[in-house]
């Protein structure tokens, strides 16, 4: 019996703990308007399939995720983001 | 008075003159309705992020004019009516907006890096942001 006493398994991986709290960058350099000529820095809060990434994995407050949406909406609407697509990044 | 922007795109089959010609008429037709053009720019041929009227690039002009309400609808009428206009968009600036607007100006003028061909609107908006350690993957 026991003779594998010391090796230990896991099911899922043990986590680490090292949560790094996350912020909104708007309100910490105090950006007031987001730009929606700017696809590059849209592209931040898009992923591979150019969705708009929710808040619980960017950060961003309330208020700006707001902002951020519309500006996509119109960067798209003016072909500088596409609606659909696959690896964009 | 307000502040508003529009961004309209031209279609690709126009020659320089022809596109330059284009401009020069909703200019026109934002001053003759009483506007007042404040700013502005032509970011050249662009590729588009997804083909419109089976074009795949475009001429992007943007204005940025002081008028009233009305003249807003007068113009969107004259885009609509004119073929060569693929797409358009018109904003209402607010305060922030109009800050932001002005600081980008001031930096096309000084800079001149991405005054004309290039994408103006590439770089300057992103004030050296420190990424959010990728956990937004």
């Amino acid at each position: 019996m026991a003779q594998n006493q010391s090796e230990i398994r896991y099911l899922t991986p043990q986590s680490v703990e090292t949560k790094k709290k996350k912020y909104c960058r708007f309100k910490r350099s105090g950006i007031k308007y987001i730009d929606y000529k700017d696809p590059e820095f849209l592209k931040k809060f898009l992923n591979e399939q150019g969705k708009i990434l929710p808040r619980r994995l960017t950060g961003t407050s309330l208020k700006y995720q707001r902002q951020v949406a519309q500006a996509i909406k119109r960067a798209r609407h003016l072909a500088l983001l596409p609606y659909v697509t696959d690896m964009l990044k | 008075m307000n502040n508003y922007e529009t961004v309209f795109i031209l279609t690709p089959v126009l020659s320089e003159a022809q596109m330059k010609e284009a401009v020069e008429k909703f200019k026109s037709v934002l001053t003759n309705a009483g506007a007042k053009i404040v700013n502005e720019e032509n970011w050249g041929l662009k590729k588009l992020a997804y083909p419109i009227e089976k074009k795949s690039t475009g001429f992007y002009e943007l204005f940025q004019f002081d008028a009233e309400p009305e003249v807003v609808d007068t113009l969107e009428t004259q885009f609509r009516r004119d073929e060569r206009v693929i797409r358009f968009l018109t904003v209402k600036m607010d305060k922030y907006a109009q800050a932001y607007a002005e600081k980008r100006r001031g930096k096309i003028a000084s800079g001149e890096i991405y005054a004309k061909k290039e994408a103006a609107p590439a770089k300057e908006a992103a004030p050296e942001i420190v990424e959010p350690n990728d956990d937004a993957e």
